[in-house]
């Protein structure tokens, strides 16, 4: 089985660690691998982990991911937008997300590229990310792993706080963990560097270095941890049987 | 008491620059009869509130919107729409950008008749810096901390969609989550609604449809009948988002003048014939998300 992992699995396995101390909190991933990664905790490392359908209500069991019997989806809960917001802000949640940009402070970005009164690509806006990155904890998922991502100096407008902010002395943000095609960090480096915790197969440190637009620390350069049987299994067959996953990196 | 208006009723009583907050979320139960028929009218310079999709969509590709206070725009399935893009990319709009919940909070202020309400989002981020008119606060109490005052954002008037209306008003939004329809209702001087039925109030469902009124009537102003009136946005449980009418949209950013033509200058029966009949769009099943 070893042989076949694909990227993709690697990356939900590693992202999915990310919930493992969470007790019952709220895991919200968004988009594809982060929300497979959500399901795979909740059905290895933490199964107290509360979970949303997607849209409104809370499930006891992660959905798969595609077309399914919505009728047998067992529905223990209630999770209106109204109700996400309350949850966020009294700090009940943990979302991995995926900024168009991030810098070395931690700062993340959905909101526009280039100039925010006259912007070179529109994007989403800032979205949910100021309440986010301010009340709960985050986790980040990026699929393209470059300096246009992991950009030089500042992103072009600060959507979701960093650790450099000079206001708000009784709220740091609390980036747990970064997971890319590349490899797995977080922001535990010195000073709140991005540090390396590990990296995927057949990538090298110098492809890291080369692909991120600022300095970061080295913790480790072990290899990323390949997912077990177990964890290849339950990606396969219950959370994501019809391998829409293989979308992300074209497998 | 009937408050039952046509469309033309509903957009007579707008005026220029007004501020109008649009309900719904995203793709999702938007006005877009109403929105259809803004964009048919001389109404210009408008600020719009708006969880948005392609009622801001259209609003900008008609020119309408001087000012768009929001904290995104989507299509859902389609992530960005491409009609707010082309009109921010051309730098043709004032913005106000805002967290998705400091909207609510400015809509909840408002509600509230109260200036601002303090809260720490924002902080951090370039919202503040891109907002300079947003003021801090320092708490009064031992713990001094600072918080973003963030402004009532009070409407002139706002428009929803309803699965159902009365003549006097008494809403019903089946939908699983209301979204924050109820704080732009109350956010707002006025409150117009369009409604897939319209009912005698014994047609309302007693107690158990009592439950789906999510705010009371005296908010409302007018009742428009709208059946399909969310289309190509969903209006749950009646019918999903029309993803293949929403790629013609997105697409017509490229150029909107066929699309203009088709389906903007004409009366809302006869759009929905366009589109394929009450019967199609009762039949759009709902997403999967």
């Amino acid at each position: 089985m070893a042989d076949s992992i694909s990227l993709s699995e690697i990356c939900i396995t590693a992202a999915s660690k990310a919930w493992k101390d969470d007790g019952e909190l709220l895991a919200t991933g968004i988009g594809l691998i982060p929300r497979i990664a959500a399901g795979l905790a909740k059905l290895t490392c933490n199964p107290d982990l509360m979970m949303t359908d997607g849209e409104t209500f809370l499930i006891s069991k992660p959905l798969p991911m595609g077309k399914r019997d919505a009728s047998e989806d067992l529905i223990e809960g209630y999770m209106s937008y109204s109700r996400v917001f309350e949850n966020l802000w009294g700090g009940q949640r943990h979302a991995m997300v995926t900024p168009t940009q991030i810098d070395s402070f931690g700062q993340t970005n959905i909101s526009c590229i280039g100039d925010h009164s006259n912007p070179k690509v529109q994007l989403l806006g800032v979205r949910g990310f100021p309440g986010n990155f301010i009340s709960h904890r985050n986790s980040i998922f990026i699929p393209n792993h470059s300096i246009k991502t992991f950009v030089e100096g500042e992103v072009d407008m600060v959507s979701g706080m960093g650790y450099n902010s000079q206001h708000a002395l009784a709220s740091k943000p609390d980036i747990f963990l970064v997971v890319t095609n590349l490899g797995v960090f977080d922001f535990n480096g010195p000073d709140h560097q991005l540090q390396l915790l590990s990296i995927h197969p057949g990538v090298s440190i110098e492809d890291i270095i080369e692909n991120t637009g600022f300095n970061i620390a080295i913790k480790s350069d072990e290899e990323t941890t390949l997912p077990s049987d177990e964890e290849l299994k339950l990606i396969r067959e219950a959370l994501d049987p019809m391998g829409t996953r293989k979308i992300i990196f074209g497998e | 008491m009937n408050k039952i208006l046509s469309h033309s009723d509903v957009i007579s009583q707008l005026s220029d620059g007004m501020t109008i907050g649009v309900g719904g979320w995203g793709a999702r139960r938007k006005p877009m009869s109403l929105i259809r028929a803004i964009c048919q009218s001389d109404l210009k310079d408008l600020t719009i509130v708006s969880y948005g999709g392609p009622d801001v969509g259209l609003l900008c590709a008609h020119r309408k919107v001087k000012k768009l206070i929001f904290g995104f725009v989507s299509l859902d399935m389609i992530p960005l729409d491409s009609h707010f893009r082309q009109a921010r990319q051309n730098g043709e709009l004032e913005v106000m950008e805002l967290d998705e919940g400091m909207v609510q909070w400015g809509l909840r202020a408002a509600a509230m008749k109260l200036s601002f309400l303090p809260t720490r989002v924002g902080f951090g981020t370039d919202v503040l810096k891109n907002n300079p008119e947003i003021k801090l606060i320092t708490s009064p109490y031992a713990d001094g901390e600072q918080y973003v005052a963030m402004p009532a954002l009070n409407l002139d008037v706002a428009l929803l969609h309803v699965n159902k209306s009365d003549q006097k008003g008494n809403t019903q939004i089946f939908g699983p989550d209301p979204f924050f329809d109820e704080m732009f209702a109350r956010a707002a001087k006025k409150t117009y609604v369009s409604a897939e039925e319209v009912v005698e109030t014994e047609g309302l469902g007693g107690k158990e449809g009592a439950i789906f009124n999510r705010f009371e009537r005296s908010l409302v102003t007018g009742v428009t009948h709208a059946p399909g009136g969310a289309h190509p946005t969903s209006c749950a449980p009646n019918y999903g988002f029309d993803m293949e009418h929403l790629k013609t949209y997105s697409a017509a950013a490229k150029s909107f003048e066929d699309y203009n033509d088709k389906y903007l200058n004409i009366s809302h029966t006869d759009y929905i014939e366009v589109v394929g009949g009450e019967a199609f769009v009762n039949n759009i099943p709902l997403p999967q998300f």
